[in-house]
């Protein structure tokens, strides 16, 4: 589960804890007050010495005030604390979440650490009992092990429960015992193989989704290189996550090839970044456009924006969060835009979504879901919904879509939605 | 005339050793092997018991028991379950679709001819 706490909300809250005009605070670090609105509602990104400059002005530390800053420990500690039984006492304080990160970093760091830790942990218990309990191989190993011992056991039985049977009795059960320890043998060395560990047991580490998204968020995903047809540029994380990245570069180096990055970044100026008017612009198919979008370079004056993709089992297989998004990989709330256009694949989905409560993040959505690859006699079509998220300012506002994160983390009551209660009550 | 108890089962030195023993206490053994038509022969041989493992191919023992206890020409005959897996669902599974009785692998031979004998009211 990944959010990052808006960093103008972040702003916003403490001038006015301070008791300070925007007016006032934009004097002090030399910017106009309309700037410093942009900011605050997300509209500009920041970084470097005006980020430096801020901080300092709201007595915060900088690093904790920067995108991507101490968002995703505050989720992690929230998320953490949704999986403490209630019967708990007391109960962990999950509206100071903040406060706890701000005055102990260390320790929140720590619970928010092994909080992680435990997902991980039990994502795996769950693999294993699963894999027990459904696998095929075992389920067969078993069966013949023990339908050998049956038939040995009941063989053996009878030769020494009757020590006068006749010889041609004798040698048929004999016989029969060698061949079914012939097998037996076969058959438990089967099972022997399935229970040794395996030799490269699955990492207890990020997911290769993450890991590949973490990746693609140090590079703010735009790849220049690719752009220009170049593969790569290294290094890139070993094994699946490796493998996850290549395949995306692949994608993206189809859709810088048919949308070049001069062009479509003047026409997504002059188009104000409405995705429908540069498919018409570029007779390009949306999801396409939607991916070209989120890569826009950073700096430049583009908006910030994040991207979404999701299977038809409503699986995250690709995400650019941006600030104050906060989605999980599966389990998400399905009222966001992404999950309704699974429902009509094809049919563009544009609304205004907003997070629970006042001034929460709010985003501009545009979804849309489609076949991800060519038409196939032989195999189903895989629909994969792709969803970008323009930040808007906080709200929420009339007409709003009122989405969530997961129902364990929404204070939405009466929501019609809801699959399990909240623990902010 | 002897007493006949129908044995559907799919491991030929399982049905040796089981006909072996049931033999001996008396019984005329029948045997089958395939689930498919395990539901019909029961009909049609009419055992006093039947022995009905749990997997087999074909059909599953527990399709096979559902049949005989939704046709009633075979709904009252008495049925001992055999399964190599001795988990608590089987077991509640066996027993809702109508087992008299659920015995798991490996079984020692005095078990069955108890049980059988048992299921025979005797």
């Amino acid at each position: 589960m990944i959010e990052r706490l808006p960093t103008g909300t972040r702003i916003r809250e403490r001038r006015q804890e301070r008791g300070l005009r925007q007016a006032e605070l934009a004097a002090t670090v030399g910017i106009s007050p309309s700037y410093l609105n942009l900011i605050e509602h997300g509209r500009r990104r920041i970084a470097g010495k005006l980020l430096a400059n801020l901080a300092r002005a709201l007595d915060l530390d900088p690093a904790a005030l920067g995108e991507g800053g101490d968002g995703g420990r505050l989720h992690v500690l929230r998320a953490a604390a949704a999986s403490v039984p209630e019967m708990l006492r007391p109960q962990p304080e999950i509206a100071r979440a903040q406060d706890f990160l701000d005055r102990f970093p260390g320790w929140a760091a720590l619970a928010a650490s092994q909080g992680r830790r435990i997902e991980a942990l039990e994502g795996r218990v769950a693999e294993l009992a699963g894999r027990l309990s459904h696998d095929h191989d075992l389920a067969q190993a078993l069966h013949q092990v023990i339908s050998g011992v049956t038939a040995i056991r009941a063989a053996s039985g009878i030769l020494a429960e009757n020590p006068d049977l006749d010889r041609d009795w004798q040698a048929r059960f004999l016989g029969n015992i060698r061949s079914d320890s012939e097998t037996l043998a076969e058959s438990s060395r089967a099972l022997v193989r399935f229970l040794e560990a395996p030799a490269r047991a699955a990492p207890l580490g990020p997911s290769p989704q993450e890991e590949a998204e973490r990746w693609l968020d140090s590079r703010d995903h735009h790849l220049p290189e690719v752009e220009v047809g170049g593969p790569l540029a290294g290094p890139l994380p070993e094994g699946p996550a490796g493998d996850l990245l290549r395949s995306w570069a692949a994608r993206y180096a189809r859709d810088a090839a048919a949308l070049p990055l001069g062009p479509f970044a003047a026409a997504s100026r002059e188009a104000d970044y409405d995705p429908a008017i540069l498919a018409r612009g570029f007779d390009a198919p949306l999801p396409r456009v939607l991916r070209r979008l989120a890569s826009l370079p950073p700096g430049q004056g583009h908006p910030p924006m994040g991207l979404l993709v999701a299977d038809a089992s409503g699986t995250l297989t690709h995400a650019k969060m941006t600030e104050g998004l906060a989605v999980p990989r599966a389990g998400g709330c399905p009222l966001w835009p992404l999950f309704e256009a699974l429902a009509q694949p094809s049919r563009p989905l544009r609304l205004k979504a907003a997070l629970p409560g006042q001034g929460a993040p709010r985003f501009l959505c545009h979804a849309v879901a489609a076949p991800r690859d060519a038409p196939d006699w032989e195999a189903p079509p895989l629909v994969e919904a792709i969803m970008l998220l323009a930040p808007l300012p906080p709200g929420p506002e009339a007409g709003d879509r009122l989405v969530g994160p997961t129902c364990r983390l929404c204070p939405r009551k009466d929501c019609l939605a809801r699959r399990e209660p909240s623990i902010l009550g | 005339m002897a007493r006949r108890v129908l044995l559907i089962e799919d491991e030929p030195n399982i049905i040796e050793a089981l006909s072996f023993i049931l033999t001996r206490d008396g019984w005329t053994v029948h045997t089958h092997s395939d689930g498919a038509t395990a539901a019909a022969r029961v009909k049609s041989g009419e055992p006093e018991v039947v022995v009905l493992d749990a997997m087999l191919p074909g059909r599953s023992g527990f399709d096979i028991l559902r049949d005989l206890r939704a046709d009633p020409a075979t709904a009252g005959v008495p049925v001992l379950m055999l399964t190599a897996r001795g988990q608590e669902r089987d077991r509640e599974l066996a027993l809702r679709l109508g087992a008299t009785e659920f015995m798991t692998k490996p079984f020692a031979n005095a078990e069955v001819v108890a049980g059988v004998r048992r299921l025979a009211g005797d």
